[in-house]
This record gives C-alpha cells, sequence and structure tokens, in this order.
C-alpha cells in the first residue's frame, strides 16, 4: 500500500470546479487550482471527477461462517476496487452478530485488512429471529461502537418487537434499518408478483408485502419518536409512503440499491438465478418511480447490498438458488447509467446519495466528509468518460455472482484513497 | 427446434405438425406391430425428479415403440434423492451419451435450466415442471379436441374451452392456454380468485369465478385436479364447498351441450373437482387423453429427433 504525499492534478471536484488537490499523511491538505509540488507523486485526473470516498451501509461480507463466498479482506477489496473507503457489514453472518463479541470480530478484521473502514450493524433481535431483542447496547457501547441495527435477511415483522426496538436505540441516537417484507405475504416467494412470475409459474413476491411493513414502520417511528430507515425500497408505492412520511416530519430515511435502479423482473425468464434477489427485481414502472425519488431525495441513498455467494448456490434451479448479487464493484457506474448520465442527477447529487447521506445516517462522522483541506482524504476518482466491460472473472470479490455481467458501462475508477493511502492506484488494488 | 421447454417455443405451424404426425403415428399403434426403427440406437433418458407414474410411463412407451433405448432415472433411490445437483446429474447423463432428457422437476425453469447449460447437449423435453408448464399435455389436450371436435380443419379455430380449477398451481392450465389460444380457441378459466395467478389479466382468456356461468355455453370443459395441500392454505374454505362451486358434478353435465367433452389431465380427485359418474360418463374423454398420450409423445420425440425443420427453427 502507498501511503505517501499525493498531486491530484487537474481533476473536478463534484461542484464542477476543477481543483488540484494535496494528500499528505491522512489528510487533504490543499485544495486550490494550479498546485505543483515535487515531492508530492503526481496522479493526473484530467476529465475525472473526484468524489468523497463512497460509504455503503448495506453489505454482506459473509465473515464469520461463509468465508467461501467472502471474507471482511475479500469484501473490503471489491470496497476499494468500487471506490467505496466504508463498508457496514450486516448482521446475518453465522455466527449471527447479535453481540458485542462478533461485532468486535467483524470490526477488527476491517482494521487488519486495512483498506477501507468496516462498520459492523448489529442484529435487532437474537439469532434474527424477530422474538427477542440482542445486546444491542453491548455491541453500542463495544469497540465497533455499533449504531445501525438489523435484521437484514429477515422482517422485523412484530410490531411490539420493532416498537420496543426503536424506542431502546433512542438512548445512543442509533437507527433500526429495516428489511421490509411482511412475512406471510412472502412465503415461498421467489421472484416479484405480476404477469411474469404468473407466466414462469414462480412463487410471487408482491409489491404490498414491502410497503405495508414501511406503512407500519413510519407510523411506529413517529410514534415513538425515534429514527427508521427503510433498507432496499424496491416499489413505487414504497416510495409514496416514504414521501408521504418525510412530509409530515417523520425521521425516516431510505435506501435503493443500484440493481433496482436497472433491472426488471422479466430477467427472470431465463431462469437463471443470477437475477434472483430479495427484495426482488420490479417493473419499469418501479424503476422509474425509484430514479425520481432518489433524485429528488424522498430516497437518500443508494447502497449496495452487495450479497456475494457461492458458485453452486446459484447454479442450480431458481427456487434452490440463494437470494442476491454483487454490488460493490458496479455500484458507481450504475449509479452514473442510470442517474447521470440520464440528467437526473448532477455528481455533487452522487457524492451526498453515495457518501454523505450514508455517512450520516450511520453515524459515521469521519466518513463523508467535505472536499476540503483538513479533512481526512477519503476520495474517489473516476473517469465518467470512459466505458468498461463486467467480467465475473475478473471481480475482486470472491463470488463472481454479478448480474452485469458482459455489460459495458460507464465510468472507470482509477483511484480510491482511504485516510490518505491509495487502496486503488491505476485501477489496481492495493 | 431442439427442445420442447414452453408451448410459446412452438409456431401455430409447429404444433400442428406435432399434431398431425400424432395422427400418423397413431395408425402405427392400432396396428399389429406398434414398433417403428426411426429412433433406433438413440438413447432417451427419463429423468422424474418428482413422483409422476403416468406422464414417465407414456413417454416410455412413446420411446420404446419408435425403437429408443430408454433409461428410466427417478427420484426415489436415486442420486437425485440424495442430494446430487441438477448440474452433476446432467453430466452424469451426457457422460451416459443422453440423445434427449425428457425431464419432471418440482422447480419451475429446471427443463430450461438444463437447456440452456453447458452441463449436456442432447434435447431437453419439459414433462412437467413446477407451476409452469406441461407441453407434453397440452398437445396431447390439443390432440384430444381435434379429434373430437375439429371441424375439418387442422386448427381449433371457434372451439370453445373452459379451465376449471387451480390454475395459480396448474402448469397444465398454463400450456393450454398458451396451445389452445395459438391454435385459435377461445379459453375461459373458472376458478375462485385465490386460485388465479395475479397478472392472469394479461393473458389471452377469458375469467370467471362461476361455473355454472360458463359450464352451458362451451365445447369442452377441462377440469384440473385440486391438490392436497392446498386445502389447508386458505384458498378456500373447504373441499365440499370447492366441491359446490367448481366440481363437476351430475347436475352441471346436464346443463352441457350435447357435443361437448369432458377432460381431466389426472390424476383426479373424484368426488372432489369431479363426480365419479361424470368422470365415467360417456362425455368423459379422460381414459382416451392418456392413449392419445402415448401418441403425441411419439411425435415429440419424432420432430426433435428425426423429423424434418420446423418453423420455428427457420426463424432463428
Amino acid at each position: 500500500m502507498t501511503s505517501s504525499k499525493f498531486l491530484l492534478k487537474g481533476g473536478a471536484l463534484p461542484d464542477g470546479t476543477l481543483h488540484d488537490i494535496v494528500i499528505e499523511g491522512e489528510l487533504i491538505t490543499t485544495v486550490h487550482a494550479g498546485i505543483s509540488d515535487p515531492q508530492a507523486t503526481v496522479i493526473d485526473a484530467t476529465g475525472c471527477v473526484i468524489l468523497p470516498g463512497l460509504v455503503d451501509l448495506h453489505t454482506h461480507l459473509r465473515q464469520p461462517g461463509r468465508e467461501d463466498a467472502e471474507t471482511v479482506e475479500s469484501a473490503s477489496r471489491a470496497g476499494a476496487k468500487g471506490g467505496f473507503t466504508a463498508l457496514s457489514a450486516m448482521a446475518n453472518t453465522s455466527p449471527v452478530a447479535d453481540n458485542a463479541g462478533v461485532v468486535e470480530q467483524v470490526y477488527r478484521l476491517g482494521q487488519e485488512a486495512g483498506l477501507l473502514d468496516v462498520f459492523p450493524i448489529g442484529a435487532v433481535t437474537q439469532g434474527l429471529k424477530g422474538e427477542a431483542l440482542s445486546e444491542i447496547g453491548a455491541m453500542a457501547d463495544s469497540v465497533a461502537r455499533v449504531r445501525v441495527f438489523s435484521d437484514d435477511g429477515m422482517c422485523v415483522f412484530d410490531p411490539l418487537v420493532m416498537r420496543r426496538a426503536l424506542e431502546y436505540i433512542k438512548k445512543f441516537n442509533g437507527v433500526i434499518a429495516q428489511h421490509a417484507q411482511e412475512p406471510r405475504l412472502t412465503v415461498g416467494a421467489q421472484m416479484n408478483e405480476g404477469e411474469i412470475s404468473a407466466r414462469l409459474g414462480l412463487r410471487g413476491w408482491p409489491a404490498i408485502a414491502e410497503e405495508a411493513i414501511i406503512a407500519r414502520d413510519v407510523l411506529l417511528t413517529d410514534h415513538v419518536q425515534s429514527r427508521l430507515h427503510v433498507c432496499h425500497v424496491t416499489t413505487a408505492g414504497g416510495v409514496e409512503i416514504i414521501r408521504w412520511a418525510k412530509a409530515r416530519g417523520i425521521n425516516v430515511t431510505a435506501e435503493v440499491t443500484p440493481h433496482h435502479l436497472l433491472l426488471t423482473d422479466d430477467l427472470s425468464c431465463s431462469y437463471d438465478p443470477v437475477f434472483k434477489v430479495n427484495p426482488p427485481l420490479r417493473t419499469e414502472k418501479d424503476i422509474h418511480a425509484l430514479r425520481e425519488a432518489l433524485a429528488d431525495g424522498t430516497i437518500d441513498i443508494v447502497a449496495t447490498d452487495h450479497a456475494p455467494h457461492t458458485m453452486e448456490s446459484k447454479e442450480c434451479e431458481w427456487q434452490e438458488a440463494s437470494f442476491g448479487m454483487l454490488g460493490l464493484e458496479t455500484a458507481l457506474s450504475i449509479v452514473q447509467k442510470t442517474m447521470v448520465d440520464t440528467g437526473l442527477m448532477k455528481w455533487q447529487d452522487v457524492a451526498d446519495r453515495m457518501s454523505k447521506a450514508p455517512a450520516t445516517i450511520g453515524g459515521y462522522d469521519q466518513q463523508g466528509q467535505g472536499i476540503a483541506p483538513g479533512n481526512f482524504a477519503n476520495l474517489t476518482v473516476v473517469n465518467p468518460s470512459k466505458t468498461w466491460t463486467v467480467d465475473r472473472d475478473l471481480v475482486q470479490s470472491r463470488s463472481r455472482n454479478t448480474p452485469f455481467h458482459g455489460y459495458q458501462l460507464p465510468g472507470v475508477l482509477t483511484h480510491t484513497f482511504y485516510r490518505g493511502k491509495a487502496t486503488l492506484l491505476n485501477g489496481v488494488v492495493a | 427446434m431442439r427442445h420442447l421447454l414452453s408451448i410459446s417455443d412452438l409456431s401455430a405451424h409447429d404444433a400442428i405438425v406435432i399434431l398431425d404426425t400424432a395422427a400418423e403415428l397413431e395408425r402405427v399403434s392400432d396396428g399389429q406391430v406398434k414398433k417403428l426403427p426411426t429412433l433406433r440406437g438413440r438413447t432417451i433418458v427419463n429423468l422424474f425428479a418428482e413422483d409422476s407414474t403416468r406422464t414417465r410411463i407414456s413417454f416410455e412407451a412413446a420411446a420404446k415403440r419408435l425403437s429408443a433405448d430408454v433409461i428410466n432415472f427417478s427420484a426415489k433411490g436415486s442420486s437425485i434423492s440424495k442430494g446430487e445437483s441438477l448440474k452433476d446429474t446432467a453430466m452424469t447423463l451426457q457422460a451416459m451419451g443422453a440423445d434427449a432428457v425428457v425431464i419432471r422437476h418440482s422447480a419451475s425453469g429446471a427443463p430450461q435450466r438444463l437447456a440452456d447449460s453447458q452441463w449436456m447437449t442432447g434435447s431437453v423435453i419439459n414433462a412437467g415442471d413446477g407451476t409452469h408448464e406441461h407441453p407434453s399435455q397440452a398437445l396431447l389436450d390439443a390432440f384430444t379436441i381435434r379429434k373430437h371436435l375439429g371441424k375439418g380443419g387442422s386448427n381449433l379455430a371457434g372451439i370453445k374451452v373452459a379451465i376449471v380449477g387451480d390454475v395459480l398451481h396448474s402448469r397444465v392450465a398454463r400450456s393450454n392456454v398458451l396451445l389452445l389460444t395459438l391454435l385459435g380457441a377461445h379459453v375461459t378459466l373458472v376458478a375462485p380468485p385465490t386460485l388465479l395467478p395475479v397478472g392472469v389479466e394479461s393473458w389471452p382468456v377469458n375469467i370467471s369465478y362461476n361455473f355454472d356461468d360458463v359450464v352451458a355455453g362451451v365445447d369442452v370443459v377441462m377440469m384440473l385436479r385440486v391438490q392436497q395441500e392446498r386445502m389447508s392454505d386458505l384458498f378456500f374454505p373447504n373441499a365440499r364447498e370447492y366441491s359446490r362451486y367448481f366440481g363437476l358434478n351430475l347436475q352441471r353435465l346436464a346443463k352441457m351441450q350435447p357435443h361437448a367433452i369432458i377432460m381431466h389431465p389426472g390424476p383426479m380427485n373424484r368426488g372432489l373437482e369431479i363426480a365419479a359418474e361424470v368422470a365415467d360418463s360417456a362425455r368423459s374423454v379422460i381414459v382416451e387423453q392418456v392413449a392419445n398420450g402415448v401418441s403425441v409423445r411419439m411425435a415429440i420425440l419424432y420432430v426433435l429427433l428425426a423429423g424434418a425443420p420446423l418453423e420455428s427453427e427457420s426463424k432463428l
């Protein structure tokens, strides 16, 4: 890993202004036009956009338990490759991250990998069973300093458990990140319920199963004056409820995944489980609503829901396959393609949705800072006018279940800096 | 055409070629010597990862009448029941030199997975996958309807068919909707709203929740099997109520047009979706469907493994 003095020349900041940036040690020291510094390693950023390091609020790192699919280290490499300087490790590991021991282990593994910050997310309930609260306080007070709690993969379906969790986390300004899925309406569900599922004979996952939980949870959040984050919103109806809740002043934030901004449920017609994901791919109408909501801020952030799976859990019948797809290495390109190149957002909005806002929601003080002298040098350099072709055999992740294999995508990431260290240098992970 | 995975793989012309071929082959079955040498030396594997007696036997008889070598690979006692993956099974069949695999599987799309994979190179014939499709059943049903009601033409133009029962979980219904409408028939689905899939509005059919409104006006009443496990899953209050509203009993039989026929893909739940007297009545062609199944499956094997290219192939 290279750590010294860097001079980024000729790049554009998110607001479009051209500035040179000097990185020294862990910090940004100078942001100014026309800098020259013979001691610094000069990086030509002409034609590139410099973003604050990307922050993912929703990542499955699979460690402990499924190191055959991913490790904290391999996910960190994938993150660096994708321009991330922070990941949030979902709690559905084995054992579950429902106690201080596991979250401290994951936190320590992240530090050892040293490529980005790994912030563990704690489980809301013991064993993700939705019954008894996990050791939320102990996780919050641990070295990992957990602030985000989620049973992701499972919904905290019991309204009383959800209410208590929302109340309890107020003690330390935590947030519950809910996987909104009414379990009774989605028994055995395989894909979006609609025309395609009817034809394919795959059991449907109706939009209402997401919307019903979002509606319930924003009302609960209002009632107990707490803070809710809605994971991976996929439906136009879900967007409407969140818009309503925000207008009412309810403290709710929401995320959308890159794949839900681009892919639709008709991809299931191949029965190729690389397109099997939970919540499922939806329709054009939903995609349109999600993009609009991300642009207008109703949806606050993009989060990857990066979900590595081994070959055997995808190389099988659709209904036998695991849910989930890779996301870290393609996230920024998909956002450029769906939001920037379509004119819906500016790079400044990207910096907000993928760095500042997720850092704020997660309480990650040293992430998502502006590109200014004195701030930590967490930076991502992307050349938006270049394209690349996704190749599942070349990913940093240990798994290869990307739905974008063979896609030509805009936006080539050249450099990632994490606290002044080049974790991605000329497209190569350190 | 290499595979038969879904009726949507077929053009109307292709379907008629298969039905006409079946009619030719039927004459062979009626003769003294039932065997043709067409597929001598070819190996056909019946891969039945889900229990099914009648479809397997039907395909086995069809393959044997065309002189193919048949290997039966069934769920119970095989490596499939011991957790072997579809991939490993397919590669095993490939290594054994299977020219065609007839697959029955509880997972929707499993035949397509086999066909699209690089795991094996033989033809894949869908013999029923989950709640997706059962194309050979639809072809034998169309064959049966044409035999009884065909008005001289080769297709089913203008024939009115009611498909009654658990459409939601029925692969037979999905394949029949595609095929019968492709051949010009008018299809009405009759079911309680709970047993119709969300999205059915986009299908080229009429929908009715009232069997009595429909029964008098159709040429064919096709009953679907109600699976035992639906009973406990809130789709309808109980078996008696289902039977009262959606069963084909003697009262409804009396309302049918004199020429109308009764079909069922089997196995039947006598007394539930169909009364025993109705199943055994002169209007029932249920046993004949089984016999036609062999001819139609011979035709499918013939066309896929030995026949002239179909229209859909020239389009590729």
